[in-house]
């Protein structure tokens, strides 16, 4: 039995989720919310994104959940150094973690990238380019064998991506009709020309598409190194990979820390007006006034003096680069509220003056009560454009941050981190350029369908939008 | 037909909107003419189709409509096929049109003279001296004062009506042929309104353009048109002129119309009205439309939809029963005897208003300082008795709404008192006054915006019970809101239904059960029936008065609705400018109003009766900002009487009678010769 460990990032995720699902059955009861998200279910656009979105989810969720590995599970072979904490996601992918090469190594090469002595068996050295401890370690002349070997193990992995999609597509279908009481083949006739009103075809190709994919980057990646090594041998492919975790949890605990402070404070200035108004107005254009990256730095330099001062507090690396993502997300929060709060005070200053309102205060209610009943449902909207709104603008920040050494911890994963290294990388002569390249794909593909995606909640939760559909 | 081809001819207009799968059929079958110089009005409740089949003529419809069938002959030429660069041209030159709300048609950053300027110059280019003199001539033209410095002002400067004048002066830049106005007097004022249709009349009359009226108001309809067609649920249901129209309506939706109609004659008596609301349009109708609200609806009307029977060269009528023979009198009015008690003097009144000031400050400059006030109220002293309706009539901005907030404490006010049941409500404490609460109600103007549209209608009524009365058992506070809803004549599941699922009359209906939750002596109506159409604000009138008759409620009634003033009240108050400048009895009052501003506002209110047409006193301008109103009478710089005195002092209320008194000196003056 792995013994688990709950870092502090995961046990927000895990309150994340909760809330989300909460959030989730507060709505199906509410037709005004659950109208727009069935406007977004019905978008090509966003079930699309969804798809995409959901895959990160996945990765992002299954490295959230972390352990220390049973030491008798594995202990031959030295998967992990004890005390070393893994996530789910690692054990799902040893090989990708543990293949280590001495340095940087080009996408599903079979040898290094630069020259370097080798010692041959006679004792000579020559000067030349290493074979890869396990990049194509399986050919005996990768000269011959490799384009034949790679051709054979794409065409294997989108053969299995292929079948496995049909099996899934089929399944899916299959539910479909179970539940529309439909035959199979009038059900599929049905999803395949689009005619369903969630928008299935859509679902099932970029399913189909995500499948194929993933097979056969697992295909290719279990013998060779699919996006190449770093500096110090480790997997691009695997960093990029760990990175949406970062990536997640930025984008969406900076939210979780940021959204109190923003509606409460936005909701009362609005409301009362007169000094509560004054103060927090004073508050937030104080703090906009200050340059938020100083903010930051000023924030991460010294939590890092503490983390220094206090090195004996932390169990692990894993631990120390985590409470450092916290903080991160928690500074970031700090000076990100601003926008949603203003925003909400306009809102707030609108609603006060709507006559349901007066007609609560006609009734002798509290104000306690109107903001809770009249006011927060009223801007529950906005705050969850925001919220959708801000996520892509906050993983960006990340990869910023990260970039100017102020961001995660440098020992974590994170696109910023790589983008960061991909700095000396870039000088070099010949150019590393797959660092950078990955963490560009995997930033994009996230940060565009988390911004496709927000289009269209903004759409559906958009009034004026609405009847002219 | 005798003469020739009239300047538009539809035929056949059919207009969707929405999905192709289920349409709303907003425009079904229209057929009108209107010839050169005429006004043609379109009569109709709010969601019957006239805005729709003015933005078809125009093509002009929302990017979810488009016309399916029919023709548009424009001076002879169809309008359905003309190619969208042909089209531009026309609209705003030979076809002008102006809407309902002055204030969303202008831009607020450009000065009126740049926006009438750009009208000039489109459709007479020219040099620049040129368009600068045709701008001024327009501004003449539609009675803008001191049109030298107008042109430089820009929309925020200017009132409504005069806004509302601008507009018009745009669309005169292209020298219509045809002008549509949508609803254009709906945002105004009745003197405002009287002011901005006789311009119309005026300009039609030097001009020969025929003008599209569309209306929801049989008085303005009265007013200005030469020929009437009533729509309803997307087709024109009646069509004949003016006179036979007011005098002998045939369809029987027109004649409810006219009888829905408050009015003095009527004091005391139920409203006839339509019941339901008009049918939802996304059905293909098989019978006739109007037959689920029709009284008189027989067999035959539930087998066919009626079509259109001529009853003249350009008259006509869509109803299966035209011919037949109906009640001698038309309207079967439930007269019960006139229960009008003369007031109990003896009675202490339920509230009584003091001296009742609300100030508010205008802040300027960097440390916000207060350099002035705007007296929205201005000292008030109003007594309302048990059982009976005080009226606060005045025109938007007098602070007629102001004042009633500040009685139920909802606007802080500066000074004065509100005695009711012994407490001054001005001097509660906060947890005291939360108690009193529950006597004093308020409803609001617009439905819409007065209830949460996320609350459920149950909880909506049961808000006022659970502040009043802690939350209650679920059971009992349940079975209270049944209740409830069941007296104002709502069926029972609405409880667990939105807002939004109810149309605008219903709606008001669960605004009256959530005032009347908690059980109050007196409600504050804050002009409850002026966001409704008329059949529907004659339901809402007979429900207030049952109440009133049944539970011995009070009223203050907010609005500037003459009729419905004449129709529901016992006293009235008119408000002007923050003070009231007359107050007795609604006979003292409406019938022999005393007050100049009394008296231009009773005549500028447009009646149907055409042979009770009275000379309008035309008011001049707009009333002034209650920030800096005028020095001695407010009302002195628009007044015809305005002597001396009245430019310095302000006038003190004169007693007339027990229950009357004016504000004026010409008042003062005849009543002293009189007693000498």
């Amino acid at each position: 039995m792995p013994q688990f460990v709950v870092l502090w990032t995961d046990a927000l995720i895990l309150l994340l989720v909760v809330l989300a699902l909460g959030f989730a059955r507060y709505a199906a009861g509410r037709p005004h919310l659950r109208g727009p998200w069935r406007r977004v279910v019905r978008s090509r656009v966003g079930m699309g994104t969804l798809v995409v979105l959901g895959f990160y989810l996945v990765v992002g969720l299954l490295d959230s959940v972390h352990f220390y590995p049973p030491a008798s599970d594995d202990d031959i072979s030295g998967q992990s150094a004890p005390g070393e904490v893994m996530s789910l996601f690692d054990s799902l992918v040893p090989e990708l973690r543990m293949r280590r090469e001495t340095t940087y190594s080009a996408p599903l090469a079979t040898h290094l990238y630069a020259k370097e002595t080798i010692e041959l068996g006679d004792g000579t050295a020559t000067r030349g380019f290493a074979r890869l401890k396990f990049g194509g370690a399986h050919l005996t002349d990768p000269a011959v064998e490799k384009t034949g070997d790679l051709i054979r193990l794409s065409l294997s992995g989108l053969l299995k991506g292929v079948a496995f999609s049909l099996v899934v597509g089929n399944l899916i279908l299959m539910f479909l009709a179970v539940r529309a009481g439909n035959s199979f083949g009038t059900q599929a006739k049905h999803v395949l020309s689009g005619r369903t009103e969630v928008p299935w075809r859509v679902v099932l190709s970029t399913l189909g598409l995500m499948f194929v994919l993933i097979f056969w980057s697992a295909e290719l990646a279990s013998k060779y190194h699919l996006l190449g090594t770093d500096k110090v041998g480790e997997d691009v492919f695997y960093q990029s990979l760990k990175s949406i975790r970062t990536g997640l949890v930025i984008g969406t605990l900076t939210t979780l820390v940021m959204l109190p402070v923003a509606v409460l404070l936005g909701i009362m200035a609005g409301y009362f007006r007169g000094w509560v108004d004054d103060v927090i107005q004073y508050v937030y254009t104080t703090l906009n006034s200050i340059p938020g990256v100083l903010l930051i730095a000023a924030a991460i330099l010294m939590l890092q003096i503490y983390m220094s001062n206090h090195e004996n507090e932390f169990n692990s690396l894993v631990e120390r680069a985590d409470l450092r993502l916290l903080f991160l997300c928690i500074i970031l929060g700090i000076t990100s509220w601003t926008g949603l709060c203003r925003l909400l005070r306009g809102e707030a200053l609108k609603l006060r003056e709507m006559e349901y309102v007066q007609a609560a205060t006609a009734f002798g209610v509290g104000h306690l009560r109107i903001i809770v009943r009249h006011i927060l449902p009223n801007v529950l909207h906005i705050v969850l454009i925001a919220v959708v709104l801000d996520f892509s603008g906050l993983v960006l920040a990340e990869a910023v941050l990260s970039y100017v050494n102020i961001g995660v911890d440098p020992t974590m994963d994170s696109w910023g981190n790589m983008i960061n290294s991909a700095r000396l990388e870039m000088a070099r002569e010949p150019v590393v350029w797959w660092s950078l390249a990955a963490a560009m794909l995997f930033m994009f593909t996230l940060v565009l369908c988390a911004n496709l995606f927000s289009d269209v909640v903004r759409d559906a939760f958009d009034p004026r939008l609405r009847d002219s559909r | 037909m005798s003469d020739a081809l009239p300047l538009l001819r539809i035929r056949n207009l059919t207009t969707h909107l929405g999905s192709r799968q289920r349409p709303v059929r907003a425009v079904a079958g229209l057929d009108l003419d209107i010839c050169q110089g005429e006004t043609f009005a379109l009569l109709g409740e709010s969601g019957c189709g006239k805005s729709m089949a003015a933005l078809s003529v125009m093509r002009l419809l929302p990017p979810s409509g488009r016309i399916v069938d029919g023709d548009i002959l424009f001076g002879g030429s169809s309008l359905i096929d003309l190619e969208e660069r042909e089209m531009r041209r026309l609209r705003g030159g030979r076809m002008g049109m102006i809407f309902q709300e002055p204030m969303t048609s202008l831009n607020a950053v450009l000065t009126i003279g740049d926006q009438i300027g750009e009208a000039v110059s489109l459709r007479d280019p020219g040099s620049r001296g040129k368009v600068r003199q045709r701008v001024m001539e327009l501004l003449r033209a539609v009675g803008i004062p001191d049109p030298e410095r107008r042109t430089n002002e820009y929309p925020h400067q200017l009132s409504g009506g005069m806004k509302q004048r601008v507009m018009i002066a745009i669309a005169l830049a292209g020298r219509p042929e045809l002008l549509i106005a949508d609803e254009p007097t709906t945002a105004l004022d009745v003197t405002i309104q009287a002011q901005v249709l006789s311009l119309l009349k005026d300009l039609q009359r030097r001009t020969g353009m025929a003008v599209l009226l569309i209306t929801h108001d049989l008085g303005v309809v009265s007013q200005v048109a030469d020929r009437v067609a009533v729509m309803y649920a997307g087709q024109i249901i009646e069509m004949t002129d003016r006179q036979r129209f007011f005098d002998q309506p045939t369809h029987p939706y027109s004649q409810k119309l006219f009888h829905s109609l408050p009015g003095r004659e009527k004091q005391g008596s139920r409203l006839d009205v339509i019941k339901g609301s008009v049918p939802p349009l996304d059905q293909e109708f098989t019978r006739c439309r109007f037959l689920e609200r029709c009284e008189r609806a027989g067999e035959a009307c539930t087998e066919r939809a009626p079509v259109w029977q001529a009853t003249g060269t350009r008259s006509g009528v869509r109803c299966l029963l035209i011919g037949q023979a109906q009640d001698a009198d038309g309207h079967r009015a439930h007269r019960s005897p006139a229960v009008m008690q003369s007031r109990v003097t003896e009675d202490p009144p339920l509230l009584k208003v003091n001296d009742l000031r609300v100030h508010f400050p205008i802040h300027r400059g960097l440390l916000r300082r207060v350099v002035g006030y705007v007296k929205a109220v201005d000292g008030i002293d109003l007594s309302i008795y048990k059982g009976r309706t005080l009226a606060l009539v005045g025109e938007s901005g007098c602070g007629k709404t102001t004042a009633g907030k500040a009685i139920l404490q909802l606007v802080k006010p500066t000074s004065g008192s509100a005695l009711f049941g012994g407490h001054d409500l001005v001097k509660l404490r906060a947890a005291k006054l939360r108690r009193q609460r529950a006597d004093l109600q308020i409803i609001f103007q617009d439905p819409v915006a007065s209830m949460n549209p996320r609350m459920l209608v149950g909880d909506i009524v049961a808000e006022g019970l659970r502040a009043q009365m802690g939350e209650g058992k679920g059971a009992v506070l349940r079975e209270r809101v049944l209740a409830l809803l069941n007296q104002v004549g709502l069926p029972g599941d609405a409880v667990d239904r939105y807002p939004h699922e109810f149309s605008g009359g219903q709606r008001q209906r669960i605004c009256i059960a959530r005032a009347l939750a908690v059980d109050p002596g007196f409600i504050v109506c804050d002009e409850p029936t002026s966001a409704l159409d008329v059949s529907v604000q004659a339901q809402i009138l007979n429900l207030l008065k049952d109440l009133q008759d049944q539970q011995g409620l009070s009223y203050l009634f907010i609005t500037h609705n003459i009729s419905v003033v004449s129709y529901l009240a016992h006293e009235v108050a008119v408000m002007y400018l923050g003070r009231i400048v007359e107050y007795g009895t609604v006979d003292e009052v409406l019938g022999a109003p005393r007050h100049p501003y009394t008296r231009a506002l009773l005549s500028a209110v447009p009646t149907i009766d055409a042979r009770d047409r009275r000379e309008v006193i035309k008011l001049e301008g707009d009333m002034p900002s209650p920030a800096n109103p005028p020095a001695g009478c407010h009302f002195h710089p628009r007044c015809p009487h305005a002597f001396e005195r009245c430019l310095s002092h302000y006038p003190e209320p004169v007693k007339l009678s027990a229950t009357r008194t004016v504000s004026c000196f010409v008042v003062e003056a005849e009543r002293e010769t009189r007693l000498q």
